[in-house]
């Protein structure tokens, strides 16, 4: 019986025999699919591929990232001794005078390794830039397929230290708005349109960096019974419903601080004045 | 035929192992019906042979998986009424599976995964009736037990869709899902018994194959989120194990303090 | 011929749903080497479709549920012609076999104190039934198939196949069971993926294939519901009890027409669904039979207040036994009061806030949503009866669940007759599935232990039926040429004369129109063709499936001719009320042609006889159960007085 459940026997094909493999339904189409199936994946790459354009063009550009009172998100906090003066600010010199190239670059690896690493991510790049596959039930080009069995796919399993390095890259942007409710002369108890972008965009952070599915892990998914620890239980609950956006908030999170950076670099470059509430 | 009855235009794989291909029909379509109606409206006024599983024709027994207009999904849910009345229809066997005849394949793949898993191990000194569990704690497992094991999972996959060399060593969605449900089970006592599934679905099951492109999650019929809520936790889980040195290390001082 | 493949094995099970599976657990259990055959893939059986639940008194809810009470309330659902025994013996281990399901990996519903969650339905007094949302056939089911798995897997680690014990044959059918003189040697088999015939020789058969439903045009019934058991059972020697009791779902989708008969659950109505007419009338409370007049709220108000405190109110009348509801909706649409599309209106959506219908009841939900477009959390359903069930099935005996007259066969589950009366109650089908499949594998595993020498399968019987099964291919017309019958055209005028003729009301002129023209359609059937060939050929397993339908089709329509009575899922509208008498009555239908073979007998006097039997009268202290007033309506005054 074919449909039985003895041992297979090892079929002989060829790597890549994928939906024309010989044992298969003789159809000789990749796929068969009717609908618009490449908008998404089309649309996913074109948007990563928008952010990656700008912001290696903002992180090298080692210039209008500071507008008193608002840092950009890409510079903060400012690790380097070629960092602007930032008065109150996140600027801690670790990195000493040696460093030359532009201080966001020693910031931004984190954020980056975060969303490289993450579980939303990492379908819409496989999908939209290595069309592994490009679509469901749309075959993919590629001759072999190890997934993430090996180096160096297999490093996306340490996503969650990066959940952890994003914990206090979101700390430190918030300490950033803290800040952004000064004027132009330090002065607290003021706020500006800028105020309220960096507003917008912290809370879309940290709702991306909690919405994570290893935090939802940490938090209480690694619990075999939920019912003896309900504090742990509720926070689950809690980030398991952002979870659900986890999607979403990328992409929003994403656009916000790319958003956030060119509202300084337009202030920075004078382009334009900060709008002042009061 | 009634006023809201239509021709509707049909393109339906025949064949064998030894070949086919799609072959056209054009068959009345009613009210309501579903693209399992109409293949047995052709079975019963044109080609009496084709040959199609089904069960229960609601959804329920996931017999029958098929391909519609290429997308993986069950033909007695599928409705007539979202496609346009001249689009042709093309209904295909699951093509991740080899082929028996006509819309029927060899899915004994599944039952071989199947009998890969290790199954439910029971508490030692626990007897019938005096299981105790609390709803929050039985709620991850028992959404995967809605599986109707259609395997449309298994189908769409393209880790075994297009690499048939992977099937050897990939359980698929589906029993990936299996291993999560176990190990997710409040009484579960494998790890008690010298079995670590979270190990287990990484070393045993290749959990690290899947990509998380999701598509198990958007073909399942049951609205089961395979990968948030099954995959990814299993994915975490089994790095507790492996790639965790925190956890490792956290686990051995408890052990050695107990 | 004789090259045909055999198997030796000491168990052979027929059917996987939950009655055969069950027993293949415990025939393996006990040491048999087993087999199990069905027709579709394995985890596939029409037990997924059960959605309510399992009918145990654990007293999970209410502590007052006892065996006792469970045995009352399955009495009063069928009225009063259960085999007691059987039922005796479901009330009292249903609890067991749900407490085991456990320990096999099962994750029922909880209590907030972490048992079992047990919810109300239809003729039963407390809330009773263990359940996983609406999806309990599935959580069962799937339960049982992976404590198969879990036994291969031990196998594997002492032998080296998974298979060594146990074995699962999928998508294969039984055509005949064979036999040496009185007792089963085997069954004859055919692989339906590539046509080939196989014989399994085994002393012990277990029959657990389910029921009759695809006889009838509107069924919730798959189409594995061809009557097969039944069938093979009549074809061995064994008789069939009861035929003419089959119970209509009150409860079934009448739109769209491609999902009409597909089953609505009944918790439904236990959870707080309520049945009205076009006029918007709760018309359920016009409908309480005087039997159960004390038992039923005479309220909407009552009613209502049930669901919060079931302990000081009585229970709405929509939660009757099913036969009492299927008649009620069957009399409003004949009285011109239906919904649009010819059934009458369920509504949840003003009972409940949306969210909990979506969790109390998500496959309804999703049922509806997909097949219907319709919201069930914001209109109401439109149902109306759909062919769900058949009470009567195989006489066996009560504890050993073996058939009579023939030995080394076995039946449980729906193709069993007996347990559940003239009506089941809801929930009672699944436990009756697991305490009697476990009977039928232990008593047929211990009937093979037991013997010294095998029953040997005869070469001519395998020839007969091989020749058999091949008829279809070699279909001539009649002498004037004409082309040879189309089996589905035959199967859809067969549903529509059952469900025309024999359904849920039932007349003496059209069960013998009825009877007429399933002759003419078993004459028809002979030149049943088929084209193409042997491999998974659905128009070929069809025209096999035909003789097993009519068979069992003639015992329901000469079972309800003879029972000139109203009587659960039995009604006649001109014999309208219950009587006394025929409870003592039980009507069993036998091959008229004692050798098993299926001549062209006479159209007329058909193919089956049928014989009357007097029950055995119920043991005392099971009387003792009931009080004198309600014993008086159903037995006989003679019974009384004993």
């Amino acid at each position: 019986m074919a449909t039985g459940t003895e041992p297979q026997p090892k079929s002989g094909t060829a790597p890549g025999g994928g939906v024309r493999d010989g044992t298969r339904a003789a159809i000789a189409a990749a796929h068969l699919r009717t609908d618009r199936w490449w908008l998404a994946p089309a649309a996913t790459a074109a948007g990563l591929l928008a952010f990656v354009v700008y912001s290696t063009w903002r992180a090298f550009a080692n210039a209008d990232y500071y507008q008193a009172p608002y840092v950009s998100p890409f510079y903060s906090p400012c690790l380097a001794d070629n960092c602007e003066p930032m008065r109150s600010g996140p600027n801690w010199e670790i990195f000493g005078s040696w460093w030359g190239l532009s201080p966001a670059l020693l910031v931004l690896i984190f954020p980056l390794g975060f969303r490289l690493t993450c579980y939303y991510y990492r379908k819409a790049y496989y999908r939209g830039f290595w069309a592994s596959p490009p679509a469901c039930a749309v075959a993919e080009p590629h001759k072999k397929y190890t997934g993430e069995t090996r180096f160096p796919l297999v490093l996306q399993n340490i996503h969650r230290y990066f959940f952890y390095a994003a914990v206090p890259v979101a700390g430190i942007l918030t300490y950033d708005t803290v800040l952004a409710f000064r004027d132009e002369h330090y002065e607290w108890g003021h706020m500006g349109l800028g105020t309220l972008v960096f507003l917008v965009n912290i809370v879309l952070i940290w709702a991306y960096t909690l919405s994570c599915h290893s935090c939802r892990h940490i938090v209480g998914g690694k619990l075999k019974h939920f019912s003896r620890h309900p504090v742990r239980y509720r926070m689950w609950q809690w980030v398991g419903k952002l979870n659900a956006r986890h999607m979403l908030l990328a992409w929003a999170s994403l656009v916000s601080v790319a958003l956030c950076d060119l509202y300084v670099y337009l202030l920075a470059s004078s382009a334009f004045d900060d709008p002042r509430l009061f | 035929m009634s006023a809201s009855s239509y021709d509707a235009r049909f393109k339906v794989w025949r064949g064998d192992p030894g070949g086919g291909g799609l072959e056209d029909f054009k068959v009345e379509v009613n009210e309501g019906e579903v693209v399992l109606d109409i293949v047995h409206r052709l079975q019963a006024t044109q080609v009496p042979d084709l040959a199609v599983r089904w069960n229960c024709k609601a959804g329920k027994c996931g017999s029958c998986s098929a391909e519609i207009n290429g997308r993986p999904r069950l033909m007695c849910m599928t409705r007539m009424s979202v496609f346009e009345r001249d689009e042709v229809i093309t209904v295909t066997p699951l093509r991740a599976f080899p082929v028996v005849r006509d819309l029927v394949t060899d899915v004994g793949f599944n039952y071989t995964k199947a009998r890969d898993v290790p199954a439910f191990v029971p508490p030692a000194g626990v007897g019938p009736g005096e299981y105790r569990m609390q709803q929050a704690d039985v709620d991850r497992s028992q959404e995967f037990r809605k599986c109707i094991e259609c395997f449309l999972c298994q189908d769409t996959c393209h880790v075994v869709r297009d690499h048939e060399e992977n099937k050897g060593a990939f359980a698929g969605p589906r029993f990936l899902m299996r291993v999560a449900e176990l190990d997710m089970h409040p009484l579960d006592a494998a790890a008690e018994s010298g079995l670590d599934r979270k190990r287990a679905a990484q070393e045993e099951h290749g959990l690290g194959y899947c990509n998380i492109t999701k598509c198990c999650t958007e073909v399942c019929p049951e609205g089961i989120k395979i990968t948030d809520n099954a995959l990814i936790p299993l994915k975490e889980r089994a790095v507790d194990r492996k790639y965790d040195p925190l956890v490792w290390l956290g686990n051995k001082i408890r052990r050695r303090g107990e | 011929m004789s090259q045909v493949e055999r198997q030796q094995w000491d168990v052979v099970v027929v059917g996987a749903g939950g009655a055969g599976l069950r027993a293949a657990i415990e025939a393996r259990e006990q040491g048999a080497r087993t087999a199990v055959i069905c027709k579709s893939l394995f985890g596939k059986a029409h037990t997924v479709m059960a959605e309510g639940g399992i009918a145990a008194s654990m007293g999970n809810v209410n502590s007052g549920d006892n065996w006792q009470v469970h045995f009352r309330d399955t009495l009063r659902g069928g009225k009063f012609l259960n085999q007691w025994r059987m039922a005796e013996l479901h009330a009292r281990e249903a609890p067991d076999r749900v407490w085991e399901l456990e320990t096999w990996g099962a994750l029922f519903d909880r209590t907030p104190d972490g048992r079992i969650s047990q919810r109300n339905f239809g003729g039963h007094e407390y809330p009773r039934l263990a359940h996983v949302g609406d999806r309990t056939g599935l959580e069962l089911i799937r339960t049982l198939q992976q404590k198969i798995v879990s036994l291969q897997q031990e196998d594997f680690r002492e032998f080296g196949d998974y298979e060594a014990r146990l074995k699962v044959f999928q998508e294969c059918t039984v055509t005949r069971v064979l036999k040496d003189g009185d007792r089963v040697s085997g069954t004859f088999c055919y692989d339906r993926e590539t046509g080939r015939f196989f014989v399994l020789e085994a002393p012990g058969v277990v029959l657990a294939t389910g029921g009759i439903g695809k006889s009838f045009k509107v069924t919730s019934n798959s189409w594995e519901y061809t009557g097969d058991g039944h069938a093979l059972a009549l074809l061995a020697g064994a008789p069939l009890l009861n035929m003419e009791f089959v119970q209509f779902h009150p409860t079934g989708m009448v739109w769209p027409p491609s999902v009409k008969g597909i089953l609505v659950t009944e918790s439904v109505r236990g959870d707080g669904g309520v049945l009205r007419n076009s006029e918007g009338k709760r018309f359920m409370f016009d409908y309480v039979p005087d039997v159960f007049k004390e038992k039923y709220a005479q309220s909407e108000e009552e009613g209502d207040r049930w669901y919060e405190d079931p302990d000081h109110n009585r229970r709405p009348p929509e939660l009757l036994p099913r036969d009492e509801v299927a008649r009620a909706i069957n009399a409003e649409v004949k009285a011109g009061r239906g919904s649009p599309h010819g059934g009458v209106f369920l509504d949840v959506s003003t009972r409940m806030p949306a969210e909990v219908i979506k969790r109390r009841l998500p496959s309804m939900y999703h049922q509806f949503k997909e097949l219907a477009d319709v919201d069930i959390t914001a209109e109401a359903m439109e149902v109306g009866p759909t062919c769900h069930y058949v009470m009567g099935g195989i006489a066996v005996d009560s504890d050993t669940a073996a058939a009579r007259r023939v030995t080394g066969l076995y039946a449980a589950g729906e193709v069993a007759g007996g347990m559940h009366g003239s009506n089941r109650l809801g929930g009672n089908s699944l436990s009756d599935l697991l305490v009697f499949g476990r009977r039928a594998g232990l008593h047929a595993a211990r009937y093979a232990a037991g013997l010294t020498a095998r029953p040997v399968v005869d070469e001519a019987q395998v020839d007969t039926a091989a020749a058999e099964a091949l008829r279809p291919f070699s279909a001539e017309g009649p002498e004037d040429g004409a082309t040879p019958e189309n089996p589905y055209t035959l199967h859809q005028e067969l549903q529509q004369t059952m469900n025309d003729l024999v359904g849920i009301i039932r007349r003496e002129a059209e069960m013998e129109q009825a009877l007429e023209k399933l002759a003419e359609l078993r004459v028809r059937a002979r030149r049943a063709g088929v084209e193409g060939h042997r491999q998974f050929n659905p128009g070929w397993h069809l025209a096999l499936d035909l003789r097993n339908m009519l068979l069992v089709s003639e015992c329901v329509a000469r079972a309800a001719l003879e029972r000139t009575e109203s009587r659960g899922g039995h009604t006649r509208e001109d014999h309208p009320g219950m009587d006394r008498e025929w409870r003592r009555a039980n009507l069993l239908c036998q091959l008229a042609d004692p050798s098993g073979g299926l001549a062209a007998t006479d159209p007329v006097r058909g193919q089956i006889d049928l014989v009357r039997v007097t029950t055995e009268p119920i043991r005392p202290d099971l009387l003792a159960l009931f009080e004198k007033e309600e014993l008086v309506k159903y037995l006989a005054d003679e019974e009384l007085y004993e």
